[in-house]
């Protein structure tokens, strides 16, 4: 397949590095202010070191990515709440041309999914968004293969910030704040964690999930969502001497979307350590299945999306 | 119920591994908790003459919540009683109970069957952490059964408590719902436990 991608974060920039490997070719690479386009196979490493020195992608504007002769739009810009543009007009845009569209970008399907779902009906191209949910954890595919009416509830961890601390501040009696600086050192947690910390980010996951099992419906404002800034470590003391520990844990049913934090058992299944993930989908005739692994990062979050496109073909 | 790892443990047999689901409840060596709600006359000795038929039946008790402020409608003192006691001896006591002239109000695992511990976080002190008990126990129709404070910062400042109830089987989450309102009444954090799934 011929892909051009939108947006050169860590993200976009690994699907382009990995494309080759799994047999694609990049016609177009655009960050917000420049894009590399050839119809005949882009140079990935030129184009990836001009990006890494801090020169643009390229020599053309960003709107070129459309006019090459691509198969799927890889969206990787940044999730963007409430109209969820530019991703979402990118996602229009390739589907009104009969074109595929991978997203890794959170809000189109978060907040748009009906309109987006609409657009699809429409087009012969189709759209696919496992990366945003879960990094490079199958969790859509797995609740497809199940097919969404066999699938009753989907729980877990999606927020592999708010987990580091939480696990952080558990095993090492340490407060908030503290954890929290710590880790911004070591660049797991962002300069502003707000997102992480206040538990949209997962919600934004938990939404795209219910979206999926209810086909719609959904959208940000119609989560419950509770973040993790005000648990102590008191309280997560007091957990532990009940075998218990306490996680940003998300639900997503066909009823709602709620993400908060919540006492689970110290040793069980939802407990992942660090900035591990873990989805635990309720299934009406296969009990539950459990899936860990890492919720973010480029490359792997570049295997999900490589994963859909492999689905396209 | 935790998971089962099953790869910690050496697997005798495959029938011993077969057994071992992780859906089963647990027996404890064959013995349940239940709760009996008795009315008692409020005269002295009642008390006692109403708690030797569980233990001459092979009854353990466990708790008595003894509501001497409360008068029933009809000048009852109402007592529950929280014993353990193998499965098949259980009908035998409420029986023994009953030849006793005790008056028994509710008998068995279904009322207050299932236990949930919440975690409060807030200015408990300030905010008046009896009067927040005694809420839950009023508006989620709840029994405290335990309480643990954690108040690092003193009692002025943030502290955490972890409350273990005893509520009806099957209103769980009516009752996590209840507290979740009692908790934005006084501005408290609510960390509920998760419900559902196979992580409960």
């Amino acid at each position: 397949m011929k892909l051009a991608i939108l947006g050169a974060g860590a993200v976009g920039r690994s699907v382009a590095d990995l494309a080759g490997e799994y047999g694609h070719d990049v016609v177009a690479l655009a960050d917000s202010k420049s894009a590399v386009a050839d119809d005949a196979g882009i140079d990935v490493e030129r184009a990836l070191e001009r990006k890494a020195g801090g020169e643009p992608v390229g020599s053309g504007a960003p709107e070129d990515v459309f006019e090459t002769d691509y198969d799927a739009l890889v969206e990787a810009t940044p999730t963007t709440l409430d109209d969820a543009k530019p991703g979402f007009s990118h996602a229009r845009r390739a589907l009104e041309a009969d074109r595929h569209v991978v997203l890794a970008n959170k809000g189109p399907v978060a907040e748009r999914y009906d309109e987006l779902r609409a657009l699809e009906s429409d087009s012969a191209g189709s759209v696919r968004f496992e990366a945003t949910v879960g990094g490079a954890i199958p969790v859509l595919s797995t609740i497809e293969d199940e097919t969404p009416q066999a699938v009753t509830a989907v729980r877990g961890v999606l927020n592999g910030t708010a987990n580091f601390i939480l696990t952080r501040m558990a095993a090492e009696g340490l407060d908030y704040e503290h954890v929290l600086a710590e880790a911004q050192d070591l660049g797991v947690a962002e300069a502003d964690p707000t997102f992480d910390v206040d538990g949209t980010d997962a919600a934004l996951k938990f939404v795209i999930l219910s979206n999926v099992l209810a086909d719609g419906g959904f959208s940000l404002s119609d989560a419950a969502v509770d973040g993790i800034q005000n648990v102590p470590g008191s309280a997560l003391d007091l957990a532990a001497e009940d075998g218990r520990t306490i996680r940003l844990i998300g639900e997503a049913t066909r009823e709602g979307v709620r993400v908060g934090p919540r006492l689970v058992p110290e040793n069980g299944a939802l407990a992942v350590s660090g900035t591990r993930n873990i989805v635990q989908i309720e299934t009406r005739h296969a009990g539950s299945l459990h899936s860990s692994g890492r919720g973010a990062g480029g490359p792997e979050t570049a295997t999900a999306v490589l994963s859909d496109v492999g689905r396209l073909e | 119920m935790t998971m089962v790892d099953d790869a910690e443990e050496p697997v005798e047999s495959i029938e011993d591994a077969a057994d071992e689901s992780a859906d089963e409840p647990e027996t404890d060596g064959g013995v349940r908790a239940y709760t009996v709600r008795l009315e008692l006359v409020d005269e002295p000795g009642e008390l006692l003459r109403a708690l030797a038929p569980i233990a001459d039946n092979g009854g353990n008790l466990l708790s008595i919540h003894h509501e001497r402020g409360n008068i029933t409608p009809r000048g009852h003192i109402p007592v529950e009683v929280d014993l353990e006691c193998p499965p098949d001896r259980f009908d035998g006591i409420v029986d023994a109970l009953r030849d006793a002239g005790v008056n028994v109000i509710q008998a068995g695992a279904e009322h207050y069957g299932e236990e949930v511990s919440v975690v409060l976080v807030g200015q408990l002190v300030e905010t008046d952490l009896s009067d927040t008990l005694s809420r839950i126990e009023d508006e989620v129709d709840a029994v405290v059964i335990d309480l643990s404070l954690a108040a690092p910062e003193g009692t002025e400042g943030v502290a955490s408590a972890r409350i273990r109830l005893a509520i009806d089987s099957g209103r769980a989450d009516a009752a996590l719902g209840a507290i979740r309102s009692i908790g934005s009444d006084k501005e408290l954090t609510v960390v509920e436990p998760l419900l559902g799934g196979e992580t409960a």
